[in-house]
Order: structure tokens, then sequence, then C-alpha cells
């Protein structure tokens, strides 16, 4: 990676994102401070677990965050999406940037055609007619992988299979040709075999059209697959981002360490025992002070109970950031996995 | 945990080699009837197991795979006795369990237990978790009244959570010490067998880790015999011993984990393993994939012969017609897998490629 | 503690995993409904209601009136009319001059006494049936459910008049009726609800640790039923008061001249031209005793099951 793009190359740049949600217990701060980019054609993956804030991020880029204060900018071709009315937003959805949901079943409109739901999503941004709409719900389909597109493209959810129902989101998802998706936890709900049909369909689409993907995922193994940059969130901030190799070998941040230590098979024989992160996730009403990791990181001294570290730059690769006050090197130091995954 | 090599067909109470068989599986078969009304004629069912003979040895952890639908959360509620068999065998320490009355099974209750999937809905939200952890001993007499609360917290503490909390609800908990919660409540009876129906699956990955080494150490500790079902497999190749496939109600493959996962020889097998996406990112991209084609067929009415022919890239005509027993391998007893045409050692790569 | 907050279309969790105060499902209902100003007052004025009912010997001691007095000399007019309020009857007086503001404060203890009684019965029978016919299914759920349905279906009202014709009127007889005709709606709901708890993983749970029916139904199901079922029972009790009303006013209900808001209205017919006050006081303390309780229901409900209107909320917060 070389010295950041120009702004208007990119295909997404999101700076300085805070969103928080009011409650009866207090307030609720879910992103604090998440800035990132996407380059168009590539793939950002956002990878955190339960209270991290990801799927926060991209129901906010959305509009979809009712009740919540937003601040910041999200510049998508030039306009900031943050700052877009409710009608400009709805322009924009579906035609230019399109989310995939977790679940198909609860996405998808469970009394309505599958057709006709991507022929509305059509009709809405494109004054096409009917029969043309239905062609190309068709050809969609089709480029989905779903078998005789032509009488399925009458059927109602309930009547495809889980797979299959998160291929016709696909679908819709590609109906206008957008140029981001936003995948939020694409394949979670999915068995192993179908989830390998849908990422093998997701990297063909960015193959042949070019689609910038942010994809949100709890799954270290899915980013390893298809990630070209990693982003870790934990407790509404984003710890470390680098390319997909940087981050799965010479880890700087120790949550992202721990996380690999978590998995079995990620940090050498499959056999040997997890090192997992001690604790639990923070509470993101009552943060720690200073680093909201440092109750739980084995490596932490006086500053990081004090001062919260901003994303700065980790010596080798270019681009590879970490939030952390360990120096730069350590990254090297730390047991970086060599080709066959065991330690050098 | 250690390695098995006891007896993996039907029938025998105690291995070749003398380890004890703690739990026994005979051609178990469970059917669910569908809509069942007078005028209908015949009647349909969901053949969620359909004739499963397996063993697991005192000590081991055995562990089963397989994806939607194809009957291992079934088969683990039948080991149980949850469900009532339709046919086949059950036996349990020597004993048969199959027809037990629900007073005769009582005893039995005391030596095998499960562990839920879900945290959220394995625990009454209406009860305090003192009393969710009670209650086996309460429903068993096995403590008196007064030592209830002292026992309840030993239990707490031995799964990592803190004994102060005894009164709370489940609500008050996070998802994995939720997991922990359950886990106490199934240990109360100091069972010697405990089925863990995906006890991780709901878990944050850092909390799964967790949890799976608690339940190693709690059978270090405890001298336990784990059935792990998961859906998960570098999960379940980390806990067990052996390993078991299921596809639609049966098994297709059973073998020690190392060779399971080092050389399988059942097409599904395979293809399930490099479906499973490495967090390695060079062996994930050069890795070639086996990408089966269809989804899986419904339970209802499953395929003739051999059940996977309609997705296999190895399909024969043999296949459709003849279904495959479980055979062992001829390099090794303990391997069985049930194909006609079992992959030799290496074979990853099917006749049509789907590479990108 | 989890925290659960809507976010657009998808209600997505936002978990926020650390214990803050342990708290239990009561509490956190309790401090619900302490927050809704409309359960406050509707309580209040229900406590007020019920005060008065108690107290109802004491207060006619202090205005000097007793209930069935028929005040001939002071309570009529010279022409026999009833008189209008004033100092000494504070609701004026009745056709046979007794004291309407007296009697209303009677009426009262009926209309609360039947309305608890014939709802907490209707209630403790509903329950069981449902969840005997909910937890077993099968044949006992066959027989049971039939039997609601039956008695679903009877018309009430000709049922009613047909027992009190047969057995004869009296306060006993009216909370039978009541109850015998409310039951059946509680057993209906319970059995759905006992229907969907019955396969949750920790009846399972409980089952695989060698639970007998009996502790499930009781410890694990019931608790869980508590919800639903308070929330109907406070639903209930206005109806019921209302259908002691019909009863009353109907001559089914208590016999005359005890005082009940129903037969107060239905001998106030022949004289509202004359006698406005006659039928506005009774009439106006059953609408609003009923609305109190309605509304505290509404209350308790929303205080109890808050996923309704958080969703709500979030739909209003958007606009």
């Amino acid at each position: 990676m070389t010295a950041a793009p120009a702004a208007s190359e990119l295909a997404l740049d999101v700076r300085d994102l805070h969103v928080s949600f009011p409650t009866p217990d207090g307030v609720v701060r879910a992103v604090r401070g998440a800035s990132f980019q996407v380059e168009p054609g590539s793939t950002l993956a956002i990878v955190g677990e339960s209270g991290s804030g990801k799927s926060v991020c991209a129901q906010t880029l959305l509009g979809l965050h009712a009740g919540a204060d937003v601040t910041g900018q999200a510049l998508f071709g030039g306009r900031d999406l943050l700052a877009m009315s409710e009608d400009a937003l709805r322009k924009v959805r579906g035609a230019e940037i399109s989310m995939i949901f977790q679940d198909p079943l609860t996405s998808l409109h469970p009394l309505h055609r599958v057709g006709w739901q991507i022929t509305e999503a059509i009709g809405a941004h494109q004054p096409v007619t009917r029969r043309e709409a239905r062609t190309r719900a068709i050809e969609l389909l089709d480029m989905v992988g779903i078998p005789r597109p032509a009488s399925r493209v009458d059927d109602y959810p309930h009547q495809f299979s889980g797979g299959m129902r998160q291929r016709a989101m696909i679908a819709m998802a590609l109906a206008l040709r957008p140029s981001l998706i936003i995948a939020d936890e694409p394949t979670t709900a999915l068995d192993a075999t179908v989830q390998a049909q849908i990422l093998q369909l997701l990297q063909q689409i960015q193959h042949d059209h070019g689609t910038a993907l942010l994809m949100i995922t709890h799954d270290l193994a899915v980013v390893a697959g298809l990630a070209d940059t990693v982003l870790v969130m934990y407790a509404g901030r984003p710890v470390e981002i680098g390319d997909r190799r940087t981050v799965y070998r010479t880890p700087h941040h120790p949550y992202t360490r721990g996380l690999l230590g978590s998995v079995p098979g990620a940090g050498g024989s499959i056999k040997k025992r997890l090192v997992p992160i001690p604790g639990q996730p923070p509470s993101l009403i009552q943060l720690p002070a200073g680093c909201p990791f440092h109750p739980r990181c084995p490596f932490a001294f006086d500053r990081c109970e004090t001062e919260e570290p901003s994303l700065r730059p980790v010596a080798g690769a270019g681009g590879h950031v970490s939030a952390c006050w360990l120096p730069a090197e350590s990254a090297r130091a730390a047991q970086p996995l060599d080709a066959e995954g065991s330690h050098p | 945990m250690t390695a098995a090599n006891g007896a993996d067909g039907a029938g025998a109470a105690n291995g070749a080699d003398g380890t004890r068989s703690l739990l026994t599986l005979t051609d178990v078969v469970k059917h669910f009837p569908v809509r069942q009304s007078v005028v209908q004629r015949g009647s349909a069912a969901v053949r969620a197991v359909d004739g499963v003979s397996l063993s697991v040895t005192e000590g081991e952890t055995l562990g089963i795979v397989g994806e939607t639908g194809c009957g291992k959360s079934t088969l683990a509620r039948c080991a149980s006795r949850l469900y009532p068999l339709t046919s086949g065998r059950i036996d349990f320490d020597g004993q048969d369990i199959t027809g037990l009355s629900r007073r005769q099974l009582r005893a039995v209750r005391r030596n095998v237990q499960m562990v839920f999937q879900d945290p959220f809905s394995s625990l009454n939200p209406r009860r305090r978790v003192g009393s969710i952890i009670a209650d086996p001993l309460v429903i068993h007499g096995t403590v008196p009244r007064a030592e209830l609360r002292a026992r309840v917290q030993e239990l707490m503490e031995l799964v990592g959570l803190n004994p102060e909390h005894y009164n709370r609800f489940p609500a008050d908990f996070s998802g994995g010490q939720r997991q922990r919660i359950g886990i106490a409540r199934a240990l109360g009876l100091q069972p010697k067998l405990l089925i863990c129906d995906e006890p991780v699956s709901a878990l944050d990955v850092s909390i799964q880790a967790q949890i799976i080494n608690l339940l190693a150490d709690l059978q270090d500790e405890l001298g336990l015999t784990y059935v792990f079902i998961a859906h998960d497999l570098s999960v379940v190749e980390h806990v067990s011993d052996r390993v078991a496939v299921m596809y639609l109600g049966k098994v297709v493959e059973i073998a020690a984990a190392e060779r399971l996962y080092a050389a399988p020889r059942h097409p599904y097998t395979a293809a399930l393993l490099s479906a499973a996406w490495i967090p390695d990112p060079d062996q994930a991209t050069a890795r070639e994939q086996i990408v089966l084609s269809g989804e899986v067929p419904s339970p209802v009415d499953p395929p003739s012969g051999c059940r996977f022919h309609t997705r296999c890239p190895w399909a024969q005509p043999r296949c459709a017609a003849e279904e495959p027993p479980l055979l062992p391998a001829p390099d090794a007893g303990s391997h069985l897998t049930a194909c006609h045409f079992p992959l030799a050692a290496g074979q990853t790569v099917p006749p049509t490629r789907s590479t990108l | 503690m989890t925290t659960t907050m809507p976010i657009g279309g998808a209600a997505t969790e936002v978990v926020v995993a650390q214990v803050i105060e342990a708290r239990s499902p009561w509490q956190l209902a309790w401090r619900r409904i302490r927050r809704d100003r409309v359960a406050l007052i509707s309580a209040c004025y229900i406590g007020l209601v019920v005060l008065l009912a108690i107290f109802a010997p004491v207060i006619a001691h202090i205005v000097g009136h007793g209930p069935d007095t028929q005040y001939l000399q002071t309570g009529l007019t010279p022409q026999g009319l009833p008189r209008p309020p004033s100092g000494t009857f504070i609701f004026g007086t009745d056709d046979l001059g007794r004291d309407v503001f007296v009697r209303t404060i009677y009426g009262a203890r009926i209309s609360l006494l039947v309305g608890a009684a014939s709802s907490l019965s209707a209630v403790t029978v509903g329950v069981a049936i449902g969840l005997l016919a909910g937890y077993f299914g099968g044949i006992v759920d066959i027989v049971l459910a039939r039997l609601v349905d039956v008695v679903l279906s009877l018309p009430f009202l000709l049922a009613a008049i047909a027992l009190e014709v047969v057995v004869g009127p009296s306060l006993l007889v009216s909370i039978f009726v009541i109850a015998f005709f409310s039951w059946a709606a509680v057993a209906r709901i319970v059995r759905g609800q006992t229907l969907s708890l019955r396969e949750t993983e920790f009846v399972e749970a409980a089952r695989s640790l060698g639970a007998s029916d009996l502790r499930i139904m009781v410890i694990d199901v019931l608790p869980n039923l508590a919800a639903p079922v308070i929330v109907y029972t406070t639903l209930l009790i206005p109806s019921a008061i209302v259908f002691e009303a019909t009863l009353s006013f109907l001559g089914l209900g208590v016999v005359p001249p005890t005082p009940s808001w129903g037969n107060m209205l239905s001998e106030s017919l022949g004289f509202y031209q004359v006698a406005w006050w006659f039928i506005v006081f009774p009439g106006v303390a059953l609408l609003t005793t009923t609305v109190a309780f309605n509304l505290l229901g509404d209350a308790v409900r929303d205080a109890l099951d808050p996923r309704g209107d958080r969703l709500l909320a979030a739909i209003r917060k958007r606009r």
C-alpha cells in the first residue's frame, strides 16, 4: 500500500464517526471515532465481537440508526451520507450502495414474491417498465446462481432455502449495479458448505463488476480468505488496521493477538491449548479509563490506564496502524506465524 | 484427553482391547411424523435420524459434526432419552435404557446430562440462578436442603462464576457466563457423560475459547466423557479424540480426529473440510475448494441409495441405487466410511473443479 | 445486563455486557410503571374508590344518611320528586328519597367485590385448565379445548338470565355467573402461552434433569405465565364490573334495596327527565372506574412487556 489515495478515488471515506444512544441506564457510546477508507473494487473487513460497534457503524452509514446521535462524515462520491436528507439517502440506498443483512428471512418481506421485491427495488430508482424490470430480475437470479430463475422468480421467500434466500438478497443488492456493497454478517446464519458458495459468489461479483465490499463479520476465517484490508474493532473504536497478511501474521494490538489465539488452529497446531482473552468486553456505558482493553491486556502498563491511544503506525508493512502504546516494533517481536503455521 | 481405540461399531459393550464403552447406540432411528390427518393416506415423516450406530468410550470426547438437517441435535436428544426412539437401542454403562419408564430413567439421568446451545433460552428467565443450578440436586434429593446453597456456590466456583451472584437472574449475566451456569447445572449430579449440543456456537470467539478451555479442564478434573456436537470444524477438531460426520440422518464417516482431518475418505467430509475457511490468509486462498452444488435435500424425502449422491462430485450410478454401509478402511480398522468409492489419501480435487 | 435497542428495520442488539445492577424482572417492571403518569393517576383513582368502598359505613355515618333509608320528608320535594344536589344530599336523592351519594359509595362495594372475586376465580380456573391443556396436549388438550370452545360459544346474557331465574338472583350467583363466562378466555390465552413455553430450551433442560411434569408446570412454566396473567386479570376486572352492572340493570344482580350502580341506573331511567343527578352520578362512577382499570391494565401490560413500547418509541423518533 502506497500513500493514501486522494479522497475522490475512494469508494467510501469515513471520518471520525461517533454514534451514541441515550438509554435509561446512561449513554451508550456504540462507535467512538471510527475512520476508515474503502478503495474501489477492494474488500474491507471490519472484524469484532458483540458490542464492538461494527454493525452500528455499517447501519449508520445508510441512515438506519433511529434514535442515535451521530457525528462525523461518511464521504461517498464526494457527498456526505450522514448529512443527507432522508430523500437523498433513499436514492442512494439500493442504487449506489446496497446492504446485505445477516438473516434473509427477516430482511426479505415474507408476504411478497421474491421477483416482485426485486422489481420494486429496480422500479424505485429507474424508470423501467414492468416487463423490463422482470426480465432484469430473472437475469439477476440467474447471475447469483439460482436454478430455474424464470420459475423461481414468482416464489415467496419461505419457499427458498437459507442459502438461496441469501443469494436472492444479493441479487436485490446488485440490481442497480452499486459501486459499494455493505454486507453485515452475510454468512453467519448459513451452513459451512453454503457459506462457501456465497463467499465465492461475492468474490466473483467483485471480480466481474469491480464492486467495493465492506464486510462486517466476527468470523476470522472468512476474513482470512476474502478481505484485502482488515479493521479490528473493540469497544467502539478501530484498534488495528492493516492488510490481511500483515494483520494475521504480525498482529500488533494485543486484542488482535488474543482473538487469533482464541481460534483453534490460528496459532499453530489445532490441538494446542487455546489462549483466550480473560474477562469480558466492557460496558459501552461505563468504559474503563484510558485504553478500554487494558483491564484484559497481558501487556498493559501504567500509561494504558490513563491515556487512550490513537491509531499509530506500526513498523513493517505500510499502512499498518494499531491503537496501542506498545512500541511499533513489537509486532515483529511477537511470534509471527510462518507458512506452516508454526513458530519460527 | 486419551486417544481411544475402542469399539466403534455397534453392540459391543467392551472394546476389543478392553476399554469400556460408556454409551452405545445401535441402529437408532428417530422419525417425526408430519401432519397426520384422517384424510391423508400414509404418513410422511421427517427422518431426522435414520439408523445411527456408534459408541463412546469412557473418558474420551466424541465430536459429531454436520450441517443443518443432519440430525445431530436430534441424535443428542435421543441419546439422553429426551425423545423416545422410533426404533433402535441405546446402552448406557452396560444397561439397556431404550425402553425404560420415566421413573426408571431418573436414575440414569444422574449420569447423563446435557449442555444446551443457547445460553439465552436454556435458562428460565424468571428463576434465580442459584435455584436453576440447584434444580437437579432438589429433584433427585441428593443434597439436604441445609447444604444446598453451599453446594451451589461450590459449583459456581468450579465453572468460574462469582458465588456471590447466586441470587441474580440470568438476564444479569453475559452469554459466556450463562453458558457457565448451564454447565454448573449439568455438573450438579456428578454425571459420567456430558452431551454438549453446540455449547459454544452462540458465543463470541474470545468467550468460546474460555468455555472450551473450561470444558477441557473439567474433563481432566472430574473424569468426564463428552459427546461434543458442533458445526464449527476447527472447534470440533480441537476438542475431540474421535469425530463422526453426519449427513441427513446417517453417519457417513467416523475416525480419530487427526486422521479424519488429514485424510478424509468420504466426499462429504472432504467438501466440508475444504469449505471451512482456515484462519490463515495464505492457506485460505491457495487451497482448492470443493464447492458443492445445490442444497441439502429435505429429511422428509431423502435421496435413494447414498444420500449424498445428488451433490457428490464423484457420484456414480451405483451410488443412486445402493446405500453404502459403514466399512472400515483397509489400513485402519477404527476409521469407518460409508461410501462405495472412498477417496484415496490426498485425493481432494474432484473431476469437475470449481476454482476462482 | 443486556439492553436491546432497535436500530432501523432490524432490531439489532447493542450488548451492554457488564453487570450494572442486579434487578429482577419485577423490579424493572415496577420502575417502568412508576414513570407512567397515566398509570399513577389511574392507580390513585382506583385507590380512592377502594378506600371509599371500605369506609362506606363510616362515610354514611358522617353524612348522617343510611344507604337504604328513605328520607321521605327531607329527601323528596313536596310534589314527591327527588331533590337535586344540595348541602344535605351531596348527590341529591332518588325516587324514594334515598341519598344518592351514600348509595353510590355503597354501590362501589358491590362493583369492586364482584369485580375482584369473579376475576380472581375466573383466572384461577382458567390458568389451571389452560396450563393442563397446553402442557399435556393430546387427549387432555382435545377435551379441555372443546370445553373451552363450548363455554365461549354460550350466549352469556341468555344463560345468565336462565340461571338466575332457576336459582334466584343474589350476590353470590352474580359472582359465579361472571366467573363462569370469563374463565374460558383466560384458559385459551394460557393454553397458547403454555404451548410455546413447553418448547423452550429451559423446559427441555428441566426434563433432561428428570423433573416431574408437575414440577415443570409449577416451577418453570407458571412463573413465565405470571406476566400475561396479571395483565389479563387487570383487564378482566373492568369487564366484570360492567358485566355486574348489566346484570343488576336487568334485575338479575344484587337484590334491592342493596344499591349497585347497575340497579341504580335502571331505577333512574324513569326519572332522568326530572332528576339528572340520579342517572349521572352512578353512571359517571361506573364509567370512570372502568376507564381507570383499563388504563391501569394497559400500563401494566406495557411495563411487563417492554418490547412493544420500545418499538413504538423508535418509530416515533424516526418521524
